[in-house]
């Protein structure tokens, strides 16, 4: 049978069993919004063609599924640029859908006409502007297929309006034509077996954990292997709740706010088993310092990632869900051949860094409300169970820091791109892609003004997300690099916190808007606002204006510099430094 | 300087000229040379491509090629296993009393004549890079006026072929 372009668009989309799509119609895209009315497809109709591509990221974050986002040419693709670019950083599958001008009009600076696949080509796995009705099926396959197989990533699919309209037989599923597109096979035993014998002869490993655990579903292997070997595990900012944060082996968060305990041991340790981390300058602050007496296995879906900022001694390039199931049986193997590993002097240790160099902050009965404690407020009264979803800069580490996961797929943020205005569209995403759940935002001033039209979306949709704004009138992380590295010259900073009136805003949405401005108050505030069940609550919290992210390490320093912060003495900061566990 | 050469089967279809671009831009990759053309078998395209060792890391630039969708097979040619060639036109100052000095030059690098004006020559000249460079070293005291280079093009030496035992088979089967 015939279908139009446009019909072939969504019943490729059906096929594909999605769900969901994001997205807001204009000129170019008409012909597809029309068959969209009668399909199976649930259309959510954003406020900004930006929000559909965070809520599209959201959505695949919380689900391990492809988000899809549709938009029209010109600004309307335009404006999925900056999620597209987030997602090509933290390797989250999305697909794009725009139109785009007629065929025959393209080169001739037409109305809402842009080159997005020439714009896109840089931050996206792969793009295609489809100049053949008969393709349109194809595209949208290869499109999932790329989108979602090996290091997931964006795609955009570019469709003229005249493809769209034009007619051409129908049948699924498609035959593929991606010649050169590799997925890696099955990793290598000799490399799964050199790195085992490697882990099990460490005397003080640490387990580098990144986002492709979490990407790969693999975080109940990554414990057996973590418990098979004794090796302390620390999880990046990519790959929070992998593994859960009360565990004995866990280290919390490295990197450049990360735990005094996770960032000394990576410095220390002996050998370094990176899972699907990409040694990112976040983590390893001045490269050439990093680790320096550390042997490295290096294991990842993408072959460009080994030896693309540290040379591995052993690589190992696959699945991590293959990856760690080898690695975990062969260290079983080994201990059950020539008996347990021998960390348990490296555990003391990082167990004592741990209880010496905690986080700290002080958080008086009438004084200025700390971000750090609504955060462990949440915790507490969510078990560690929310979904929780960050936008970019202090109330994100904070809400790293101090949240304890106990789950994979239990936080979403922007980590590679650093995406301010990501978290109320990406919550948004979250909470349609697990229903039943609680999903919770935690937002700065700066980032959520970015974004906050997709509340009157959440509103519609009745989605309960809540975005508990830390409200501190300014863009904090600016301001705290301002006060350390600019010697407190403060430059275009504030917002102030009372334009606008954030309780109002939500009203004005269709929301509950709650304030809070004392922490005897945190509590009843955010029983209130988990109460809520069928509109989002967004939550004004007033918090203390000057408080900082610590641990730090300054950028571009060597992770040996890793300052504490003002909650502790000269005294601890020089044992710190000395790495020594001070006696209680 | 030195220098990889990078033999890279593309798709030939719309925009994989652009995303080799966009990579190279994208990921800061320094290229002396890049020179597309089609192969014996229309779906595939070759591109050669010259890397400055120096400032970009040829191993990345490896990798990250592999990694697009349109891009079948890359392959690094070692210098001594692969004939390397250049094809220029030089436009030369070509004074009558000169003349022959020129011709003699051109003759030494067995470069032709391909057009000739009353006081400029054009030279054809297809060479291997280094001599590329000796000529025109050669020509700068006559005076080049003009000058057009296609960057390198290369090809394994013996009996193997850059699509051998790959998936480019599978294409043109």
């Amino acid at each position: 049978m015939e279908v139009t372009g446009a019909q072939a668009l969504v019943r490729s989309l059906e096929c594909q069993g999605v769900d969901i799509v994001f997205g807001l119609p204009g000129g170019a895209i008409l012909p597809a919004y029309d068959p969209l009315r009668s399909s199976s497809l649930r259309h959510v109709l954003v406020r900004h063609e930006q929000g559909a591509g965070h809520a599209a990221e959201g959505y695949a974050w919380a689900t391990g599924r492809v988000g899809v986002c549709m938009a029209t040419s010109g600004p309307g693709a335009t404006n999925l640029v900056t999620a597209l670019a987030d997602a090509y950083m933290d390797s989250v599958p999305i697909v794009a859908i725009t139109g785009q001008v007629a065929t025959a009009m393209i080169g001739t600076d037409a109305f809402q006409e842009s080159d997005i696949t020439g714009i896109t080509a840089p931050i996206t796995k792969h793009n295609e502007l489809v100049t053949d009705v008969g393709r349109i099926p194809a595209a949208i396959a290869e499109a999932f297929h790329i989108a979602s197989s090996g290091r997931p990533g964006p795609v955009l699919v570019d469709l003229p309006k005249d493809i769209l309209q034009a007619r051409c037989p129908w049948s699924w599923p498609p035959v593929m034509d991606l010649p050169g597109y590799k997925v890696p096979g099955p990793p290598e035993a000799a490399r799964i077996a050199e790195a085992a014998r490697l882990l099990h002869r460490a005397r003080r490993p640490v387990l580098y954990v990144g986002g492709g655990v979490v990407k790969s579903d693999s975080h109940e292997a990554l414990r057996e292997l973590a418990e098979v070997t004794q090796a302390p595990v620390t999880t990046t900012l990519m790959a929070r709740g992998a593994f859960p944060d009360a565990h004995p082996l866990a280290l919390g968060m490295p990197g450049m706010h990360g735990m005094y305990a996770a960032v000394t041991a990576l410095q220390e340790c002996d050998l370094i088993v990176a899972l699907g981390a990409r040694f990112d300058d976040r983590v390893t602050g001045k490269l050439a310092a990093f680790a320096p007496g550390a042997k490295v296995v290096h294991a990842d879906i993408d072959p460009a990632e080994i030896g693309k900022n540290r040379q591995p001694d052993v690589a190992i390039v696959g699945d991590l869900g293959v990856v760690l199931a080898e690695l975990a049986r062969a260290a079983r193997e080994l201990v059950a051949a020539h008996g347990p590993t021998d960390t348990a002097e490296w555990i003391a240790r990082t167990s004592g860094w741990k209880r010496c160099y905690p986080l700290r902050y002080t958080q008086d009965a009438d004084g200025p409300l700390k971000p750090q404690h609504v955060v462990e407020r949440l915790s507490a009264m969510t078990g560690g169970d929310a979904i929780l979803v960050a936008g970019v800069g202090q109330h994100q580490m904070h809400a790293s820091q101090h949240y304890s996961f106990t789950r994979p797929r239990g936080w979403i943020n922007s980590g590679g791109l650093g995406t301010m205005g990501f978290a109320v569209p990406a919550a948004m995403g979250a909470q349609i892609g697990r229903p039943g759940e609680l999903v919770v935002a935690i937002d700065g001033d700066g980032c959520f003004q970015m974004t906050a039209q997709e509340l009157a979306t959440c509103a519609i949709e009745g989605l309960p997300i809540k975005v508990l704004i830390f409200n501190n009138g300014f863009l904090g992380m600016v301001r705290q690099w301002q006060e350390l590295f600019y010697e407190e010259r403060y430059s275009e900073v504030h917002l102030g916190t009372s334009i606008p009136d954030y309780v109002k805003l939500a009203e004005a949405y269709g929301c509950v808007g709650l304030r809070c401005e004392q922490a005897g108050d945190v509590d009843a505030v955010l029983e209130k606002a988990l109460a809520v069940t069928d509109v989002p609550t967004v939550v004004d919290f007033r918090t203390h204006d000057a408080e900082g992210v610590f641990p730090m390490v300054p950028a571009g320093h060597s992770n040996d510099d890793i300052v504490l912060g003002p909650e502790f003495t000269a005294a601890e900061q020089q044992a710190a430094t000395r790495r020594e566990v001070i006696a209680r | 300087m030195s220098t990889h050469t990078l033999s890279v089967l593309v798709e030939n279809k719309p925009g994989v000229l652009a995303h080799v671009a966009a990579l190279f831009s994208r990921r800061a990759f320094n290229i002396s040379s890049l020179s597309v053309g089609p192969t014996s078998d229309e779906r595939v395209s070759r591109m050669t491509i010259v890397v400055d060792g120096a400032s970009t890391p040829v191993d990345q630039v490896h990798k990250q090629l592999e990694k697009l969708v349109r891009v079948l097979k890359v392959v690094e040619l070692a210098e001594d296993a692969a004939v390397e060639r250049e094809l220029a036109l030089i436009k030369v100052q070509a004074r009558p009393e000169l003349r022959a000095e020129l011709l003699d030059i051109a003759a030494a690098f067995r470069a032709n004549v391909v057009d000739l004006d009353h006081d400029t020559v054009v030279l054809e000249a297809v060479c291997s890079p280094g001599n590329l460079d000796s000529l025109l070293a050669q020509l700068e005291r006559h005076g080049v006026r003009e000058l057009v280079r296609t960057g390198l093009i290369a090809i394994g030496r013996g009996g193997s072929t850059i699509t051998d035992e790959d998936q480019v088979g599978e294409v043109a089967a």
